[in-house]
């Protein structure tokens, strides 16, 4: 049982603030996600939840327990380092088994040189090394223990890391941007990985990351961070079609969705959609809820730019008329015959307009108007 | 491109190389005149003409003067006393004060490393009145203690070992301290373990330096017992000095060869250690 619970989480470096004022409750054995651009501080907030560093105010509960007083080690929590921070010096064998070592080897049995001797090293010894074979045949690696990190390939590393975290069997598992020293390819089949290892160990993770793709696809929950702080916390799907503010709308989903301003709209000409909150000042539509019709009146009109196919969809870059911003279309490929060049009108789907006032918050009285029509 | 021009890369291979030996001669000269002097008769020192190789071969002579008129095993066992215990105890104070200086955040540690290089700039020859006095008042001079306890503190190999602590990334401490690792333990274990060309690299400034020197043992000690090696042969010079050149000679070349000797092993290390790129 390890539910996490970081209660107006503050800290800046000199002048400048990192964390702003951040609450967030993590439940038992769930995957939450950290995303947001970099420097905006969720790297920092892994580092407090592990007491790398230390808050300037506000509190860090684990299970239940206030933990900003205890040491890293005394937090019952495993990090994963983007770099993977293996100990390049050790086998793998010993970068696995140092964890261990360090916990269960009294302070005489760890002293240099003449810990060796020391009465019940061989036993202890013997258990860390079967622990440590179980956790690296469980991960793929048991025929790598006798080499040393320099001599390993990105994923194995990754996966040294990732043996080294979990073979003390943490309540927590941190993860700090795991998977961008990885290429492409990898980086899908380490995520499947990643929630698997999840799903087996039943642990609390939390996992950071600038890429929302990841937090799309490995998490229960996504926590969007900007500047420092929190601006919203939910399921992927949530945060997909019901953003509460405009940048947690532009930061999840790519290609990024669309935002016309309302007076861009209104001097290209198009009408507003019915039942428009007064406040508003952005409009936001995903590119699948556009829809390429003829250029007409009433309605938000420009010219293809380029057109990317990726065989399942289209995306089309459409410049709207006057400089008004450019809009990105996906369509099926049988539907879609645009060419750069070509003038078009684009047909948006009303129930999918997001209105957002000029701080960028989400207004949804009109929604529930247009519900109601 | 290379195929084409293959003469001009000869000339220039064969230029560059010039220059090289040509620094090298005038760096080495020197010590191939004193080897050439230590295997001379005292006649042929002071002759005209110049011999590399000696017309009458005086070497055994010379050696064996060198070897038994001081007690040359003692000065050669008293430096490896002094500079085994200077770097020794250098270790012991620069490794923890170079890793706090490179990865612990504390108030006034900028300021603290600014004392460090204004250590760096002060040189020894200025501090030795004040060491002097200070060993005198506590009764230490002219003791093995005179020798070490001055050079126990080195602002050098703080900075080095510094520079090199900072290159490891502060992930691979944290990782550390998240596996269980106390900040000690952590030094142990891991800080020396990865930098052990810079402390090699330290090691053979360290003890080049001591081994070599004159000045501080002129000044702290006076008892042949304890005298440093290149102290010792000092005892070969006195007012005729022309007599005694060659087993003085022959004398320098005894206490440089264990140098000579440690560096040849250690030179791949050493080379690694001053080039800082090789941190990976």
């Amino acid at each position: 049982m390890a539910e996490i619970e970081l209660r107006r989480i503050e800290k800046s470096y000199g002048e400048t603030a990192v964390v702003k004022g951040v609450s967030l409750s993590i439940r038992d054995g769930e995957f939450l996600t950290l995303v947001g651009p970099s420097g905006c501080g969720k790297s920092t907030l892994l580092r407090i939840i592990a007491g790398l560093e230390a808050q300037d105010s506000g509190e860090v509960m684990v299970a239940g327990r206030c933990v900003d007083d205890k040491r890293p080690k005394e937090r019952d929590v495993a990090m994963v380092f983007q770099s993977y921070a293996l100990y390049p010096h050790l086998s793998v064998f010993d970068n696995v088994a140092l964890p261990l070592r360090t916990r269960r080897l009294s302070f005489a049995q760890r002293l240099p040189f003449v810990g060796r001797a020391v009465p019940g090293r061989g036993g202890i010894e013997k258990v860390i090394r079967a622990e440590v074979e179980q956790a690296a045949s469980m991960l793929d690696i048991a025929h790598l223990l006798h080499r040393k990190p320099g001599q390993l390939s990105g994923g194995q590393r990754q996966r040294v890391a990732l043996g080294r975290a979990m073979v003390r069997h943490p309540a927590v598992f941190l993860m700090d941007e795991p998977l961008s020293n990885l290429d492409a390819k990898l980086r899908v089949q380490m995520r499947a990985e990643i929630t698997a290892l999840h799903r087996r160990l039943g642990v609390t993770f939390v996992y950071v990351t600038h890429d929302q793709a990841e937090a799309m696809t490995m998490s229960d929950r996504v926590a969007v961070m900007t500047a420092g702080e929190l601006l919203q916390v939910g399921q992927p799907e949530q945060l997909y079609r019901d953003p509460q503010d405009l940048r947690v709308a532009e930061m999840i989903g790519s290609p990024k969705i669309n935002v016309v301003s309302c007076d861009h709209w209104i001097s290209l000409g198009a009408s507003l959609p019915p039942g428009i909150d007064g406040n508003t000042t952005h409009l936001a539509f995903r590119p699948e809820a556009v829809g390429i019709a003829a250029s007409g009146d009433r309605r938000l009109n420009g010219v293809v730019t380029s057109v990317e196919n990726l065989g399942s969809d289209i995306f089309l870059n459409v410049a709207l008329a006057d400089g008004c911003g450019a809009v990105v279309v996906r369509t099926h490929p049988d539907i879609s015959r645009s060419e750069p060049g070509r003038p078009v009108g684009l047909q948006i789907d009303p129930a999918s307009l997001l209105q957002f006032d000029g701080a960028g918050m989400r207004l949804r009285q009109a929604e529930q108007v247009e519900a109601a029509a | 491109m290379i195929a084409r021009f293959p003469y001009r890369r000869f000339a220039g291979r064969i230029a560059r190389h010039a220059i090289l030996i040509l620094t090298a001669a005038f760096a080495l000269l020197p010590f191939v005149w004193m080897v050439s002097l230590s295997l001379k008769p005292p006649e042929e020192i002071f002759q005209a003409d110049f011999h590399l190789w000696p017309t009458a071969f005086h070497g055994v002579e010379n050696y064996r003067v060198a070897l038994t008129a001081a007690p040359m095993f003692r000065f050669l066992l008293n430096g490896l006393l002094v500079c085994t215990a200077i770097f020794a105890l250098q270790l012991l104070v620069c490794i923890p004060c170079a890793y706090a200086l490179a990865k612990l955040r504390f108030r006034g540690r900028d300021t603290l490393f600014s004392a460090v290089l204004v250590g760096l700039l002060l040189p020894p020859q200025a501090l030795a009145i004040p060491h002097f006095v200070l060993l005198n008042v506590f009764g230490l001079l002219d003791t093995y203690a005179a020798l070490i306890l001055p050079w126990v503190i080195s602002t050098f190999g703080i900075f080095l070992l510094r520079q090199f602590f900072r290159s490891i990334p502060d992930e691979i401490i944290h990782a550390a301290r998240l596996d269980g690792l106390g900040e000690f333990e952590i030094i142990w274990r891991i800080m020396i373990p990865m930098t052990t060309p810079a402390l090699a690299a330290f090691g053979i400034f360290s003890i080049v330096a001591h081994w070599n020197d004159l000045f501080w043992p002129l000044i702290a000690v006076r008892s042949a017992e304890i005298s440093t090696p290149a102290l010792g042969i000092l005892l070969f010079r006195d007012d005729e000095a022309g007599q005694f050149l060659g087993p003085l000679m022959a004398g320098a070349v005894i206490i440089v060869a264990p140098l000579l000797v440690a560096f040849l092993i250690a030179q791949r290390r050493f080379i690694d250690g001053l080039a800082v790129t090789t941190m990976k």
